[in-house]
């Protein structure tokens, strides 16, 4: 799938992806796609609590080799 | 908008996290938020958070590397190791400093603010604290938290 930003948060701890994931939203126009890369296990609730808080869409959410690959839409 | 109003009372550094977590986490979903630091959650408002410390005494639940009888953990120096040890694991497990968490507060237009009282009582010096802070009583909380939908007294 493609996006339009990518966001490394690996090694970092909750709240820092949520927190980095809006920062990041805030630099991107409606429509465009945030990939976001964690190692926090704890991201996967997170990400889709923080969509459906703040109206962005979560596209998807999936686990690779220890990795959480997130797609955000910014709203 | 969603609101949340959280007093902040503690001035540890396991203490200090809950309510520098909680803030810039619903600031960030778009909640309006107001931390009312009193007595020792005073710390949070320090320009320099470098002091903020754990003690080992009276928190059996913190995870040591070796069994600490009591009267050890009372020793000088003891509560100086702790913190240190505390501060190398928030490190390295990518967990946010406190000066950071706040920085991200203050960012997300995260209000704090100061008791009054309490800074009169230990004769605290305003110019050791954070500016773009009120100092205010406890009405001044309450006419947010009437207002709020969540409030945490930390």
């Amino acid at each position: 799938m493609s996006f339009d930003k990518e966001l490394d948060t690996r090694g970092m701890n909750c709240p820092l992806p949520i927190l980095k994931t809006k920062k990041a939203l805030a630099d991107m126009t409606a429509g465009q796609v945030l990939k976001v890369v964690s190692t926090d296990a704890g991201s996967v609730k997170d990400m889709q609590a923080f969509a459906n808080q703040t109206g962005n869409t979560l596209v998807s959410s999936a686990e690779e080799k220890g990795e959480y690959i997130f797609m955000m839409q910014k709203k | 908008m969603k609101k949340m109003g959280i007093i902040a009372t503690k001035g540890t550094l396991d203490m200090a996290y809950p309510p520098l977590i909680l803030a810039s986490t619903a600031a960030a979903l778009g909640w309006e938020v107001m931390v009312f630091c009193t007595f020792y959650g005073l710390e949070l408002l320090r320009k320099n958070m470098d002091g903020i410390r754990v003690s080992p005494l009276a928190n059996p639940a913190m995870p040591m590397p070796l069994p600490m009888p009591v009267f050890v953990q009372a020793l000088p120096g003891m509560e100086a190791m702790a913190s240190m040890m505390m501060k190398q694991k928030i490190k390295s497990k990518g967990v946010a400093s406190l000066t950071e968490l706040r920085e991200m507060c203050i960012e997300a237009d995260v209000k704090f603010v100061a008791c009054q009282m309490t800074v009169d009582l230990f004769e605290f010096d305003k110019s050791d604290f954070i500016g773009g802070i009120d100092y205010v009583g406890a009405a001044s909380f309450m006419e947010f938290a009437g207002e709020a939908d969540v409030c945490l007294f930390i």
